[in-house]
């Protein structure tokens, strides 16, 4: 559906890799190149209305990103570039002064790198402890598993909202209730989550959230740090400069902008904020509702398809989202993706970034099918009748 | 070589590769080649006595392009002084250029004389080369 308002589907291309990035919507590209065209002054900084008008656009995205997800106040949202930096910044802002040796922080196998690696780095420098929650053997987080991983010394729960290779959704209203009745915190990275479904920060009681605009028809380089304000104003700063500051006059007297301000120094990305907030317009007038039910007759038509080729063996039956990771009978995953790429067909091959998934799936590598609303059942089916014929691909696939 | 003589070559040694094998002998020098934009992952076991590569090995994971090579390499560098191996992967990096380069000197290598044209398929024909490269370089320091 909507798939006019596409440019890039004008194209002869089926476009399979949503999870990796979506596409953009006309309207972001236009009002991204309104404000290069037609008002392009800094933010925060011009007393004249060019500047005033950038102000506005700025501020109004922060607006509509505290009501997509509910926020209770404007300073818990922050721009950055990204989902990846907003998790560095809540761990390395926040928990690397909050944390002491010994300390653990519950993640899972499935979690993807940026989820991953800053916690890594607290394990070396801090001596803290990173522990997996177990899956259960649909690679899915019960709050049992949850609930038997808690020790008196787990201080952090730190997952995705639905995962980038399984796209489980997780049951977080669930986590973090039984996290705060235990004085844990609860990070949620919600890369792929904020683009498919409705997340509401409040009623799920959410210390800290973290996603990305190009996920969810945005533009790339902009995301989004939400955090409870109580805990924000204890995150320290990781970058310093032009515009979070009040005054300093030497090394001991450096006084610090409020918030959100002072987390966002130098001059923003704010054709990328002003792009995000039309995506956000785009998807409210869509609706999570059409989105998902959407979705799910694609996957749902899209498995009941492939469950009976004999040579394809699907790694997530169950998910609760648009992807299905699957692998064709010894064939690399990799020379799977270029065959369909011959096809005009864009999938994508690897192991997605979730490098040590493997060890619970016990494959390295998959094939990964992520669908959005604007994909189609004749794509699918165009999609479906390459992957029947195994003689084919292999015989093509060089 | 025509297309269909390149398809049987590439598809003989993806599925019928040489000395893909894990190698725990401590003569044998091991390097790991990889490519960073996919999936490819390859580790090599070589044997040098003085100059002469005695023997190549390989095992991980690659795609069929990757694979194929690596055995097309080892099926024509064993035997060879490491100059002599060098020259053939300097031609060969000729050819998955576009450049000129000696044709007759690369034999099977010729299979991916195309590949030139596909961007995204050369690293994963140069794979093997460039980890052989790189152990031949660091046992020449
Ligand atoms: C689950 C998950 N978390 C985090 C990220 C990182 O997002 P970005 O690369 O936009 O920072 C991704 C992107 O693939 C993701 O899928």
């Amino acid at each position: 559906m909507n798939r006019d308002d596409f440019p890039l589907l004008k194209q002869d291309i089926i476009y399979l890799d949503n999870s990796a990035t979506s596409l953009k919507p006309q309207t972001v590209i236009d009002k991204m190149n309104d404000y290069y065209t037609n008002y392009s002054a800094n933010a925060h900084r011009g007393d004249y209305d060019l500047s005033f008008k950038v102000d506005k656009e700025y501020e109004e995205t922060r607006e509509l990103v505290k009501n997509f997800i509910n926020a209770q106040h404007l300073e818990e949202i922050i721009f950055t570039s990204g989902a990846t930096e907003s998790l560095n910044m809540i761990i390395n802002g926040f928990f690397a002064n909050y944390l002491e040796a010994n300390d653990e922080v519950l993640i899972t196998t499935s979690e993807h790198a940026s989820n991953i690696l800053p916690w890594f780095n607290l394990v070396s420098e801090l001596g803290i402890k990173v522990k997996y929650i177990p899956l259960d053997s649909n690679y899915y987080v019960t709050l049992d598993n949850v609930k038997k991983s808690i020790t008196p010394h787990t201080k952090v729960i730190s997952i995705a909202g639905i995962t980038n290779v399984i796209g489980d959704i997780r049951p977080i209203k669930e986590i973090t209730k039984l996290a705060h009745e235990n004085n844990i915190f609860v990070v949620i990275d919600g890369a792929q989550m904020v683009p498919h479904v409705p997340i509401d920060v409040t009623d799920n009681d959410i210390d800290f959230l973290a996603f990305s605009g190009h996920k969810m028809l945005g533009p790339t380089g902009i995301g989004v740090l939400y955090g409870k304000i109580e805990l924000l104003e204890h995150l320290k700063p990781q970058k310093l400069g032009g515009g979070m500051n009040e005054s300093f006059d030497s090394p001991e007297e450096v006084y610090l902008k409020p918030l959100p301000t002072r987390l966002e120094a130098g001059t923003p990305n704010i054709a990328g904020v002003i792009g995000l907030g039309e995506a956000i317009k785009y998807l409210n007038n869509l609706g999570f509702a059409k989105i998902s039910s959407q979705e799910h007759a694609l996957r749902k038509y899209l498995l009941d398809k492939l469950l009976p080729l004999k040579h394809i063996d699907i790694i997530n039956i169950e998910s609760d989202s648009a992807i299905i990771a699957f692998n064709v009978n010894n064939i690399f995953s990799q020379d799977v993706a270029y065959y369909l790429n011959k096809y005009n067909i864009c999938v994508r091959a690897g192991n997605h970034c979730a490098k040590i998934l493997k060890s619970s799936v016990g494959v390295t590598n998959t094939v990964r099918i992520s669908l959005y609303f604007y994909n189609t059942f004749e794509e699918i089916d165009n999609l479906v009748e390459l992957l029947s014929d195994y003689d084919k691909i292999v015989k093509e696939m060089i | 070589m025509d297309e269909n003589t390149k398809r049987e070559i590439i598809m003989e040694n993806y599925t019928h590769p040489t000395n893909r094998k894990r190698v725990d002998n401590p003569n044998y020098f091991k390097i790991n080649t990889n490519n960073a934009s996919c999936i490819d992952n390859l580790d090599i076991y070589i044997k040098f006595n003085h100059n002469i590569i005695e023997d190549i090995a390989f095992e991980g994971e690659a795609c069929a392009i990757s694979i194929s090579a690596t055995s097309i390499m080892i099926n024509n560098l064993i035997g060879k002084t490491k100059d002599e191996a060098l020259t053939y992967i300097h031609e060969f990096y000729h050819m998955t250029e576009g450049e000129e380069y000696n044709e007759e000197l690369l034999k099977e290598g010729n299979a991916y004389s195309n590949i030139y044209k596909q961007g995204n398929r050369k690293t994963c024909a140069t794979l093997p080369f460039r980890g052989l490269e790189k152990a031949i370089l660091e046992q020449n320091k």
